[in-house]
């Protein structure tokens, strides 16, 4: 037997010890508050990669410690930035950081961003900042039926502290129902197309020499990944602060839904929107995105996407909501030859625009005219009953009429 | 499995890691050779993730051929079963042993469904076959382009990493006398999860820098002279520098080579740039980007640095 991952016994003994382990452990725990998954099996693989590799030469010493500890390249900036710290002058560290403290409880987004998440981890956490999206009141909320009736039409800019707090908890009940797509994977079934010889064999040997019923196998079926792109420029502010509850909640519904904000910048905020805790996942969003409620550069952001996201995320026939009134500071420079290059990545783009609320509404930002050709559906998003409308248009099923909406506009 | 063979000795070091790697036309650096070095001590699976053309694949190649043990590949694609990945019941032999049990008669039920589901009637597939290798020599098992197969694969791969065994129902469980040397490699279309991404050592395999694309592209196109050779490099290096779509990999940059020692072409220039630009770029958008402004400006900057150099 090997000791692939269950270590042999006395394992554990041959791992180093003394001070030299008990700075590693230290420098694990200290990636670990500064936010990498790094557990307690890490920490032994630490340990065995540090005995294996020895402390002679400090760039082995290094990559050893990185090839156990990182675990995806984005991470690799910050344990490099934190080797360095911690490796040097553990004592100078102690000192910079206390110098750094003020810094900390500052506003999050400084200039020396990640050496400021690392002094974080080094200290005591401070008092939860309280820095939620909205400052929300409790409320005993005990709307009537028809109070609620209003609500569902009610434009999410005209609401009250009140109605937006009983609202957000509407909106955590919505569902998003993509219609499920057959995927190459099949499972039994006894309607199906394809004999499942395997099951048939299992089947005769039992009933040899008579006739054995053949089994049948289908393709499973299975909802395709949803990937979200939210405005937050300060046209959208309100929409987008209370779409983001919304988005936690189909986010942690399923399994393929990825959500990025974007306004001056692109920001991937899916993982903070994991989150379970609605409250912590939105402070974590408040301090991850730095570009709320300021311009919107609509063309950049999209061409940042297709160059780095859209090959990781638009696999599997993905669905791309884009959440977004048109408005384009770049006055939609650009635009065009982004907006198709993701149209064509996507299996359907679907644009929701709470400017459509306006019976009068015309594409004439030039934003709004360089999207429109290559959206598949083009829909409000203002109040409930637009997201509820926007459910019914998903669950029909993939249009793909590029191009229609732009002449019919 | 009673012909054991004693497999070559893994290195014992990381420089002797990177020597092996090195014999073998591998040019890696030295953060690699760490990660491989470790993999093979503590008996890890090896996770590559990088851009496609990197030499990620070649890892497990080198290995095997630096080891003497199989490659044992399994290339990964959407809707991968068990019965492609890990055995399959030859069902053909089987219906025709059932024909042949019937004909002679006498033969119990329970006997013949014991007969006809044993190793005689299994098609052993890669997963298999790295973890009961018939010459008894634990293999190298490349696990090729895991992002292109779907996550329900991913989740089965789970036991095959953590344990090195598989259970088949009919015949129990198999569990690797020895684990085989496990390479994984990802483009990146998607997220692997993160408790494959835990069982394994994790590197990142990136463009190589000026030096070492210079000594690959000696090793392994000895027919492209010196001086091409660093304009070559010259020019790939800062066509990466650009904002594209998809950068060259190194795989490109040999591609290329061939393809301007086919021309023979002893030196770029912005004519010979632009026919032969497809070796490296695969879209028509970074394509139309290299105008042959940029091109001339490319060429000119690789032969100043290379009488720089």
């Amino acid at each position: 037997m090997s000791s692939a991952s269950s270590p042999a016994p006395g394992f554990l003994a041959q791992l180093p010890r003394g001070k030299m382990a008990e700075n590693v452990l230290h420098f694990v725990r200290m990636l670990r508050a500064a936010g990498l998954p790094v557990g307690p099996a890490k920490m032994i693989d630490a340990l065995a990669a540090v005995g294996a590799v020895g402390i002679e030469n400090r760039d082995d010493f290094r990559e050893a410690l990185a090839a156990v500890l990182v675990s995806r390249s984005e991470h690799l900036v910050l344990f490099e930035q934190a080797f360095d710290l911690y490796w040097r002058h553990p004592r100078l560290l102690e000192k910079m950081l206390a110098a750094l403290l003020p810094k900390v409880q500052g506003r999050a987004g400084d200039a020396a961003e990640l050496p400021a998440r690392l002094a974080q981890a080094m200290l005591p956490p401070p008092r939860p900042r309280q820095e939620t999206l909205e400052q929300e009141t409790d409320l005993d909320a005990t709307f009537s039926f028809s109070a609620r009736e209003v609500l569902q039409t009610k434009d999410f800019a005209t609401m009250t502290v009140e109605e937006l707090a009983e609202v957000k908890a509407l909106l955590r009940r919505v569902k998003l129902p993509l219609p499920e797509l057959p995927v190459r994977r099949t499972s039994a079934a006894p309607r199906g197309r394809a004999i499942d010889v395997r099951a048939t064999l299992r089947r005769s040997v039992g009933a040899a020499g008579t006739l054995a019923p053949l089994r049948f196998r289908a393709r499973r079926r299975r909802t395709p990944p949803l990937v979200v792109l939210c405005d937050i420029s300060g046209s959208m502010d309100r929409y987008a602060r209370m779409l983001l509850h919304f988005l936690h909640a189909i986010t942690n519904e399923g399994d393929r839904v990825h959500v990025l904000t974007f306004g001056t910048r692109l920001t991937n905020i899916t993982r903070h929107l994991r989150q379970r805790d609605v409250d912590i996942a939105l402070a974590h969003v408040a301090a991850a995105v730095e570009d709320w409620a300021g311009g919107t550069r609509i063309g950049a952001c999209l061409l940042e996407f297709n160059r780095h996201w859209s090959r990781r995320l638009l696999g599997q026939n993905a669905v791309v909501l884009l959440i977004s009134d048109g408005l384009d500071a770049d006055a939609g420079e650009g635009l065009a030859f982004e907006a198709e290059r993701l149209a064509k990545s996507c299996a359907r783009l679907v644009w929701l625009n709470p400017l459509l609320r306006y019976a009068g509404f015309e594409a004439r930002p030039a934003g709004i005219r360089a999207l429109l050709p290559w959206v598949d559906d083009f829909l409000p998003v203002h109040n409930l009953d637009s997201l509820t409308d926007l459910a019914k248009a998903l669950a029909r099923g993939p249009t793909r009429h590029s191009g229609a909406l732009a002449r019919a506009a | 499995m009673d012909s054991q063979r004693t497999p070559a000795a893994v290195p014992a070091t990381v420089d002797a890691t990177l020597a092996l790697l090195g014999q073998h036309d591998y040019v890696a650096d030295r953060r690699l050779a760490t990660a491989v070095f470790l993999a093979l001590k503590l008996g890890r699976p090896l996770f590559l993730e990088g851009e496609a053309g990197v030499g990620k694949t070649e890892v497990a190649k080198v290995l095997a051929a630096g080891l003497d043990r199989r490659l044992v590949r399994l290339q990964c694609y959407e809707g991968l079963d068990t019965a492609a990945a890990v055995y399959e019941w030859n069902y053909p032999r089987q219906m025709v042993e059932i024909r042949l049990a019937e004909a002679v008669g006498g033969v119990e039920r329970a006997e013949l469904a014991h007969d006809i589901f044993t190793t005689r009637f299994l098609l052993r597939r890669p997963l298999l076959q790295a973890l009961s290798p018939e010459d008894g020599v634990p293999p190298v098992l490349l696990i090729d382009e895991l992002d292109r197969a779907d996550e329900p694969f991913e989740a089965y791969l789970l036991e095959v990493l953590s344990d090195f065994q598989v259970t088949i129902p009919e015949l129990g469980t198999i569990r690797a006398a020895a684990p085989p040397v496990v390479v994984i490699t990802s483009n990146r279309t998607r997220e692997i999860h993160d408790a494959i991404k835990r069982r394994c050592l994790y590197h990142w395999v990136d463009y190589p820098d000026a030096s070492r694309e210079l000594e690959i592209l000696r090793r392994k196109c000895p027919a492209a002279s010196e001086a091409l050779a660093r304009q070559i490099v010259g020019f790939t290096q800062r066509l990466r520098a650009l904002d594209l779509f998809k950068a060259p990999g190194i795989a490109e940059t040999l591609d290329w080579a061939e393809a301007l020692i086919a021309l023979d072409r002893i030196t770029l220039d912005p004519q010979t740039v632009a026919d032969t630009l497809g070796a490296l770029l695969k879209y028509q958008d970074d394509i139309g980007a290299i105008t042959p402004d940029v091109a001339a400006r490319l060429v000119d900057e690789a032969q100043v640095a290379r009488a720089g150099a």
